[in-house]
């Protein structure tokens, strides 16, 4: 209590003293805003966070803008379309897909590879009416460039919706979530707006390590072509036979890795002395970009309809199953290839004649899959 | 390729920007009033209730002045220099350039300068100045 009065006297000394007569109306705003703190002190948090909001949304329209412009720009330069596409652009970029049901879990796997199936056919079909002067390469990268314009469309609709609605409600709960991740989704954005550019220059990109070491193994060795979209290399190393697996490029393409692996294991019978699976995969803040890890497992990305099938022919033979992979952050992974990234392959292809000499015999069969997106990546 | 597209939504609000030079003004007058009181005798206290507003009001205004630009700035989207190296398979001649439209990883180019062999695409990366690290004792 002592202290408190200390401090009150104190307080109207300072504010008396240098401003004499007019002191009342210091203190009078003194206790005003003292008051008004406590009554209203959690929507004023909730109108700075909604600025804060605003400010993001501000920058994603930007970007989601940026993206449509370049994938309208690139499909006149690269498809010559006879009419202006905009319009169906603008179409494909509120595409969606429905997840398959899965309440009763049994058999998702396939219906998800089925309507994956679907869904890439229609935007192959799409791409060809929008630019039917562009070639398989050119036609599989304007597919990613309109994927990310569509990714960087759906991020803003999602802020935007959480955004409007928190204003609607003035609810601090919905306004709190969607502040508290958009550092995150801020990152993301700016991954994919940095990949555009990559995409519709058909430029490698991080995610396309696993492929780049595939390439750099298969190169100058017999290419022939497996379902679904992908590459194969039988490839002598170290007195071993190896299967080199990798998406087809140089086009935008990840392939079936899954399906690949599968075809090759039924090809030699289920005689595979070892999978080695490389890939990139998303460092933790304080590693180091293109560090090279090693451990065991299916390597690869995307929905898991490729590793489900993986595993499965795997188990099915006992097939042993190494990974490799190739640290790097979500903005390198989809934006043009890192400097270090691509040192790392050299360092990945040392790792996997390590393994190979570690894990296997002389004169056995190995299969090697790099998974990633194959752009600007060939064969 | 290297050029930053240029933004539309980059201009900084007018109205912000009025409202900043006010405060601004405004501070510095309360600094030079204070000058004035502490010359003034038994006025030392207000010169430094004055000269408190003042530091706060410049320090407050060009605070927000920064972080506009800076919020400007980070609106721009930055298309990185890629680099395209081509080495020759015979005499292992290298060559870097700047990406161009087509390149791809294992492409087949020019001719060699020295040996008339049709040069390779090796690497296409983009080099990453990294800023100084934080130091953090992990």
């Amino acid at each position: 209590m002592n202290e408190l009065a200390t401090t009150t006297a104190l307080q109207n000394q300072l504010l008396q003293e240098p401003f004499g007569e007019y002191s009342w109306i210091l203190n009078i705003l003194f206790y005003a805003i003292f008051i008004v703190f406590i009554f209203y002190g959690q929507r004023i948090q909730m109108y700075i966070m909604l600025r804060e909001v605003e400010g993001s949304l501000y920058k994603l329209r930007y970007i989601k803008d940026e993206g449509r412009k370049t994938a309208i720009e690139t499909i006149k330069e690269i498809g010559k379309p006879q009419a202006d596409p905009t319009a169906r652009v603008d179409r494909f970029l509120e595409y969606f897909t429905i997840s398959p049901q899965s309440l009763d879990p049994a058999g998702v796997v396939w219906k998800l590879e089925h309507i994956l199936d679907v869904r890439d056919t229609r935007f192959k079909d799409e791409v060809k009416l929008m630019a039917p002067a562009a070639d398989e390469t050119q036609a599989n990268n304007l597919e990613n460039t309109l994927e990310a314009a569509m990714a960087l469309n759906y991020i803003y609709k999602i802020i935007r919706h959480f955004y409007l609605l928190g204003k609607k409600t003035l609810s601090l709960y919905i306004i709190m979530q969607i502040q508290m991740i958009l550092p995150l989704v801020m990152r993301e954005a700016e991954a994919y707006a940095s990949a555009l550019k990559a995409f519709a220059y058909g430029q490698p990109i991080g995610d396309g390590a696993g492929a780049l070491v595939a390439a750099k193994l298969m190169h100058g060795n017999e290419i022939r072509k497996i379902p679904k979209d992908c590459v194969v290399a039988t490839v002598p190393i170290e007195g071993r036979t190896a299967h080199v697996i990798k998406a087809e490029g140089p086009g935008g393409n990840v392939g079936k890795i899954g399906e690949a692996v599968k075809i090759i294991i039924e090809e030699n019978e289920g005689k595979i002395a070892t999978i080695i699976m490389v890939d990139a995969a998303l460092k933790l803040e304080g590693e180091v970009v293109g560090e090279v890890a090693e451990g065991v497992g299916a390597a690869i990305g995307g929905p898991g309809v490729d590793q489900f099938k993986i595993e499965e022919s795997i188990l099915k033979y006992r097939i042993p199953v190494n990974a490799v992979i190739i640290k790097e952050d979500i903005g390198d992974a989809v934006s043009p290839m890192r400097k270090e990234i691509l040192d790392a392959t050299d360092k990945a292809i040392e790792r996997i004649k390590q393994v190979i000499l570690e894990r296997t015999k002389e004169g056995d069969r190995v299969i090697i899959a790099g998974a990633g997106n194959t752009i600007g990546i060939s064969p | 390729m290297s050029k930053a597209s240029s933004p539309t939504t980059t201009k900084i609000s007018s109205f912000m920007l009025m409202i900043i030079f006010i405060v601004l003004a405004l501070s510095l007058t309360a600094i030079i009033l204070a000058i004035n009181a502490w010359y003034t005798p038994g006025q030392e206290l207000t010169a430094g209730y004055l000269l408190l507003i003042g530091v706060l009001g410049v320090a407050m205004s060009t605070y927000i002045l920064f972080q506009t630009k800076k919020r400007m700035l980070r609106l721009k989207i930055e298309a990185p220099s890629i680099t395209t190296t081509i080495e020759c398979r015979k005499c292992d001649f290298k060559s870097i350039r700047e990406f161009q439209r087509g390149d791809y990883i294992f492409k087949e180019v020019e001719p060699c300068q020295k040996c008339n062999v049709n040069m390779l695409i090796t690497a296409i990366y983009r080099e990453v100045k990294e800023r100084k690290r934080e130091r953090f004792p992990f």
